[in-house]
């Protein structure tokens, strides 16, 4: 156990060394912009003077660049303020939350789905290493994972709900129709299934990859030749006994890959419109709203090393390597 | 000029071992395709690709006349979807060439010297890699301003430190190696046994990494046009999405989308498969099993 907890102080210390940089590269990186600052933090370019001198104060654009940087952690650390978004005319914080929840529904069920898939396709072929059907399933992954998320799903759109018209073009709900308890959770799972459609057929490529390349290391294993020398049947044997095995890998892999996972989430929400942090990030673009998009960054970045570390600490506890070794 | 022929001889031989994959086939025809497009896009358009339309022409079908039809502005998507082409390679190739460039020297110089450098150099490295990539150009390319050639700097930020990590632990394994052990007992010096023992190792996995990064580059310019934050004086397939989807009227104009996105993909595929014929003829044992 204290193998542990040494592993742990080490890995949260660094995740938190890791965030403050990440802070630090977000304030230096809106103050790269060619010109002043001000001007593209405020966006409005009729504004006048008083009307600047007042907009500084509001975003910590007052004193020297060491002084802006004392204050923009000040606000950050001491009092979760991301600063003001001067569109939705509300602090930023409060725009990023309300769009959070919309992203995890997205994300974390195409990243279920496409891990479920994934792994027995990838078992699949792994098992029939060298036949037609896996070079089919291989080829078709590898093509699926290298298209670009925001056509799949337009391909999808135009497929299923130009041509067949099985699902709506785009948003979360149904508008005015005020839906209630279940028949609102299946509007909106109706809603869903294109935009996660589109990611759940984009990230599953690399699982299928994956898993058939972890299956072919263990197929070679003594263990494998020993229960089909049992006599134990062969969907027994790929199930229980190699794809146990292989899994391990392609699970760890899910946590380091969320930089990946987020891009698809991105283009997904942007073609359907769906409204979480991925379709805020292009609705600031396009309405140049630099508040918001250094927070979103801040947002993905930290999310992102929160999730490394959740992986790392939980495969801390599992691998037994770590517990009796590790810590020094 | 004996080198010159020896260089060409190299490039035949290495075309040949790459026609014998399947995957290697289908992705030196459709870029050879795409590249014949990119160079004659002047003598195969119709018209202007920018020019707007005359008034009535506007979201026309495909005709003989606009093959392709119109866009809302009157243009004629089949021109502006030939110039997509020329966007695609110019940003692919310059982006890997320069993250190729910035990758190998950071990886080079870490594997090689080794110590704090190293240190220094792969803590940044880690600090890139922790970052979300896209978010990261979408607030780059957002803050920088639109241009192509700003797109191309937004790439290379981002992607440079995945073949660093590359180039180095190909170079700490190389490094290790007998024949380098061999020059440095007899005295090398670090630039000799750098020119001449560990880069002729490197060449092969930077090409292969100059592949990935032509890849992961036309993919980063198609979203980030398709974004908004591309450059709105140049034609490129994501651009032209764009436009597209900005108009609201997809539905019923898909020969609008269908040329740009199809684009995208089958480009996108071809160097996907090339970079799988390039890792897999790299592997070895693979010309004995060709029988080469």
């Amino acid at each position: 156990m204290r193998g542990f907890a040494g592993f742990a102080i080490g890995k949260i210390s660094a995740a938190m060394l890791t965030i403050f940089a990440i802070v630090c590269f977000n304030f230096v990186l809106f103050r790269l912009v060619p010109g002043d600052p001000a001007r593209l933090l405020f966006g409005d370019p009729r504004a006048g003077p008083k009307r600047i001198a007042e907009m500084r104060e509001l975003f910590g654009l007052t004193g020297s660049l060491w002084e802006q940087f004392v204050a923009y952690l000040d606000r950050l650390f001491l009092h979760g303020d991301l600063g003001f978004s001067f569109v939705h005319r509300v602090p930023v914080m409060e725009v990023i939350l309300d769009r959070v929840p919309q992203t995890i529904l997205l994300i974390v069920t195409g990243l279920i789905i496409a891990v479920v898939l994934g792994t027995m396709l990838g078992a699949i072929a792994g098992w029939k290493t060298g036949t037609r059907l896996d070079s089919i399933i291989i080829t078709v992954s590898l093509g699926f994972y290298s298209i670009p998320a925001f056509i799949l799903g337009i391909i999808l759109m135009m497929i299923f709900s130009f041509g067949l018209g099985l699902f709506p073009v785009g948003g979360m709900y149904t508008i005015g129709a005020g839906y209630t308890g279940w028949a609102y959770v299946g509007d909106v799972a109706w809603h869903m299934f294109l935009p996660c459609g589109a990611i759940v057929i984009w990230y599953i490529g690399e699982y299928v990859i994956l898993t058939r390349s972890a299956m072919q290391d263990v197929l070679g294993q003594d263990y494998i030749t020993l229960a089909r020398a049992k006599g134990i049947k062969e969907s027994a044997v790929l199930f229980r006994h190699a794809l146990r095995n292989a899994i391990l890998p392609v699970v760890t892999i899910t946590g380091i890959n969320l930089a990946f996972a987020v891009a698809g989430v991105i283009e997904a929400e942007t073609v359907f419109r769906w409204p979480g942090v991925g379709r805020l990030l292009y609705e600031s673009v396009m309405s140049r709203d630099y508040p918001v998009l250094q927070g979103l960054f801040l947002m993905f970045a930290v999310a992102i090393v929160l999730a490394n570390l959740g992986v790392d600490l939980i495969y801390g506890r599992i691998d037994p390597r770590i517990k009796v070794g590790g810590g020094q | 000029m004996s080198w010159l022929l020896k260089g060409l001889q190299g490039v035949g031989k290495f075309l040949k071992l790459l026609l014998t994959s399947s995957m290697g086939r289908v992705g030196i025809v459709i870029f050879a395709i795409v590249a014949f497009i990119a160079i004659f896009a002047p003598y195969l358009r119709t018209v202007d690709p920018i020019k707007f339309g005359l008034p009535g022409n506007q979201l026309l079908p495909p005709s003989a006349e606009f093959w392709f039809g119109t866009d809302r502005l009157g243009r004629d998507i089949w021109s502006q979807t030939l110039y997509g082409s020329r966007v695609a390679l110019i940003v692919g190739f310059t982006a890997a060439a320069t993250t190729v460039s910035i990758g190998t020297l950071v990886g080079l110089t870490a594997g090689y010297f080794g110590g704090k450098l190293e240190e220094v150099l792969m803590r940044i490295v880690d600090f890139f890699l922790m970052l979300p990539y896209l978010p990261l150009m979408i607030v780059l390319a957002a803050v920088l301003g639109p241009s192509i050639w700003n797109i191309v700097l937004v790439i290379s930020i981002t992607y440079w430190p995945y073949t660093a990590r590359v180039i180095r632990s190909q170079v700490l394994s190389i490094k290790e190696r007998a024949f380098v052990e061999a020059s440095r007992s007899v005295g090398a010096s670090d630039r000799l046994l750098i020119f001449s023992e560990i880069m002729p190792n490197v060449v092969p996995l930077m090409f292969a990494e100059a592949v990935l990064m032509v890849t992961w580059a036309i993919y980063a310019e198609a979203v980030l046009s398709f974004l908004g934050l591309g450059d709105p004086t140049t034609v490129s397939w994501g651009w032209i999405v764009n436009r597209a989807f900005a108009s609201g009227v997809i539905r019923d104009f898909l020969w609008w989308v269908i040329p740009p996105i199809t684009c995208i993909a089958a480009t996108i595929l071809a160097f996907t498969f090339l970079g799988t014929a390039v890792s897999d003829i790299m592997k070895p044992g693979y010309r004995e099993a060709k029988g080469l």
